[in-house]
């Protein structure tokens, strides 16, 4: 699949690096990975372990310092040479990125609905309208049925779709996901890819998820391979975004 | 919605289990406050009570409770023809155990002359004693009740009225007798060898000595200037009330005072730190949540509100019961534990404090907490 002629991209990472430590101990964990990322992709990263997927997802999530490099999110360039250009990185999360993780990580001592609440209740929304659009994301997200659960009587898959419907919530258009299904069987982690990508295409998001699960490969646009913090050419996926079904 | 609230809630069992064990410790330190206070009041009831102003006793002594003291019987009229005195009582002052219901009953024998000063404040029930011979006041804390008979030397005497929280420094009930039953007594329980001799020397006279005599002064005569007087007389000296109190507090139970309020420091610095523990345990149990917190995008205020929220929480509701607690069984202690409402807001406030800066503890390490942590597995 090629990038959509006339859109720009979401995430654009020209020559990130990051290396932890100094001398003896340091460790290039990226070389100069470039990426870009457009609205509707789904894209993976995969790499044997230490390869720096999760390096690379954190700095696009702004929870992780580059060493050097540029970053846009969204048109805006958030990382210039390796600095933050913005003081408040918090805000941006909060507004324009979604987090999925391995483990759903609901807080324990709310209920479904108000785990996805919260996160619109800390960008300003009223509670009522914040329950509102929480009720209907999980009935989105098909998993209405629960949504006065806490979330340790929840079932993974369950709990992995409040999860997707927390990331979601404020309507982010970048969605970062670490081994999202890593967690489930793969009847449900097909049909939690196959969420994701409806949500791309509807949400004109992009998302990013790093993978090692063979199973859902073919639900992907692009997987990016890495290598010792280097990425090999884009490899563009079994299954063609073209025949997916838009809206 | 409250974070803070939510998550008590949701752990509302062991947040109240926690609360339980907090409030029984900040009741064991209340009650060490109350019972070191209890001990400085205890210790000047019996100087307090006859409501003097002027002591006159035996010459180089501070008696006669800090010292033993014995002055001749005829000193009161002498004092009380000094200028600027308004009355004069004698007064005796003996601990004596009594046969009680089987059991021996540490009494201390105050003897006065029921006409002047030096009897006790207040009759909580019954009255005051009528008769010369053979009536007893006596503190409830004695456990005895009215017209109870009881025996003290070879005599019996009865319980006519009662008294409230009249103690010795020692924690003795006091009971009050007249002047001539009380010399009567310490003579009788004088050794065999004293008693044979003064029977065989001077005979009454002898007998006639009393511990202290205590006067009340005309409103505007000068404590300073009667003590004087009394102190030309050479075998006596004189300690005003003031001076009595401070002797009572500062010699009498300032070791007992010292040793309860370094344990009651003691105490409070263990309980200022096992508060910062459980609350520093507390957050330690969520850095997890409060790095997904931040990941989504939880300002720190959120994160701090949380915690502090929850720390007062704890250190209210802990410090609510062990406080509840204590004052709904302090009468039950063997010694009088006197709780005044500043005390207990003084320790409050140390509570408040300590939890303020406990979680201070938590929120320095919660906010240290690298919100990646909330994405590895
Ligand atoms: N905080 C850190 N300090 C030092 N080295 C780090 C740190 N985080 C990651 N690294 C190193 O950077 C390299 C890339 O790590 P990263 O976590 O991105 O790997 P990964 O591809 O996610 O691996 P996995 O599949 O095991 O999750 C590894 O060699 C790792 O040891
Ligand atoms: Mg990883």
């Amino acid at each position: 699949m090629a990038e959509p002629a006339n859109a720009s991209p979401l995430v654009r990472i020209d020559r990130v690096s990051k290396h932890f430590g100094e001398g003896e101990t340091r460790v290039d964990a990226l070389r100069e990975v470039s990426l870009d990322v457009y609205p509707r992709q789904v894209v993976a990263l995969l790499g044997p372990s230490g390869s720096g997927k999760t390096t690379l997802l954190n700095i696009v999530g702004c929870i992780l310092d580059a060493s050097s490099g540029t970053m846009d999110l969204d048109g805006e360039t958030v990382l210039r040479d390796g600095r933050w250009q913005r003081g408040d990185l918090r805000r941006l999360r909060l507004e324009k990125i979604g987090f999925i993780f391995q483990f759903h990580n609901l807080l324990p001592f709310l209920d479904a609905t108000d785990n996805v609440a919260v996160v619109l209740k800390l960008a300003g929304v009223d509670m009522s309208a914040a329950r509102k659009r929480a009720a209907e994301l999980l009935d989105y997200l098909e998993v209405g049925h629960r949504r006065t659960a806490m979330p340790a009587k929840l079932s993974g898959g369950e709990a992995q779709r409040v999860a997707i419907a927390r990331a979601l919530a404020n309507r982010p258009r970048i969605i970062l996901a670490d081994e999202p299904t890593a967690a489930l069987d793969s009847k449900r982690a097909r049909i939690v890819m196959d969420l994701l990508r409806k949500l791309a295409i509807e949400q004109e998001a992009a998302i990013i998820a790093v993978t090692h699960d063979e199973k859902i490969f073919d639900r992907f646009d692009h997987i990016f391979q890495l290598r010792d913090g280097r990425l090999d050419e884009p490899s563009a996926a079994a299954d063609d975004p073209a025949e997916v079904p838009s809206g | 919605m409250n974070l803070a609230y939510r998550d008590i809630r949701h752990k509302l069992g062991r947040f109240l289990l926690t609360c339980v064990g907090l409030g029984l410790l900040l009741g064991v330190v209340l009650a060490m406050i109350g019972i070191y206070r209890g001990l400085v009041v205890d210790a000047l009831t019996i100087a307090r009570a006859p409501g003097i102003d002027i002591w006159i006793v035996e010459a180089n002594t501070r008696g006669p409770f800090a010292e033993a003291s014995r002055v001749p019987g005829d000193t009161r009229e002498a004092v009380a023809r000094i200028a600027g005195v308004a009355a004069a009582g004698s007064i005796t002052y003996q601990t004596v155990e009594a046969p009680y219901r089987g059991e021996k009953l540490r009494l201390y024998v105050i003897g006065y002359e029921p006409t002047r000063p030096g009897g006790p404040p207040e009759i909580a029930a019954g009255r005051s004693i009528a008769r010369n011979h053979y009536e007893m006041i006596a503190d409830r804390s004695a456990g005895v009740s009215l017209g109870d008979r009881i025996q003290l030397g070879r005599n019996t005497f009865t319980v006519v009225g009662l008294t409230q929280h009249q103690v010795n420094s020692g924690g003795d009930p006091a009971v009050y007798i007249t002047l001539p039953d009380a010399q009567k007594l310490q003579f009788d329980l004088a050794p065999p060898a004293a008693r044979v001799q003064t029977a065989r020397g001077a005979g009454a006279a002898a007998r006639d000595t009393v511990n202290a005599v205590v006067a009340r002064l005309q409103p505007n005569a000068s404590a300073e200037a009667v003590a004087e007087t009394v102190r030309r007389w050479k075998h006596l000296s004189a300690i005003t009330q003031g001076e009595q109190e401070t002797i009572l507090s500062r010699s009498l139970v300032d070791r007992a005072r010292r040793q309860i309020g370094l344990f009651t420091s003691l105490l409070l610095i263990v309980s200022a730190v096992i508060i910062a523990l459980i609350i520093y345990t507390m957050t330690m149990d969520k850095l997890k949540q409060i790095a997904t917190l931040k990941l989504i995008g939880a300002p720190d205020r959120t994160i701090v509100g949380m915690i502090v929220q929850q720390a007062l929480a704890l250190g209210f509701i802990g410090f609510a019961l062990g406080a509840t607690l204590i004052v709904n069984i302090k009468d039950w202690f063997p010694r009088r534990v006197v709780l005044e409402p500043d005390n207990v807001l003084v320790l409050g406030l140390i509570v408040f404090a300590v939890c303020l800066a406990a979680s201070g503890l938590g929120v320095r390490a919660a906010l240290k907490v690298d919100p990646a942590t909330a994405l590895g597995g």
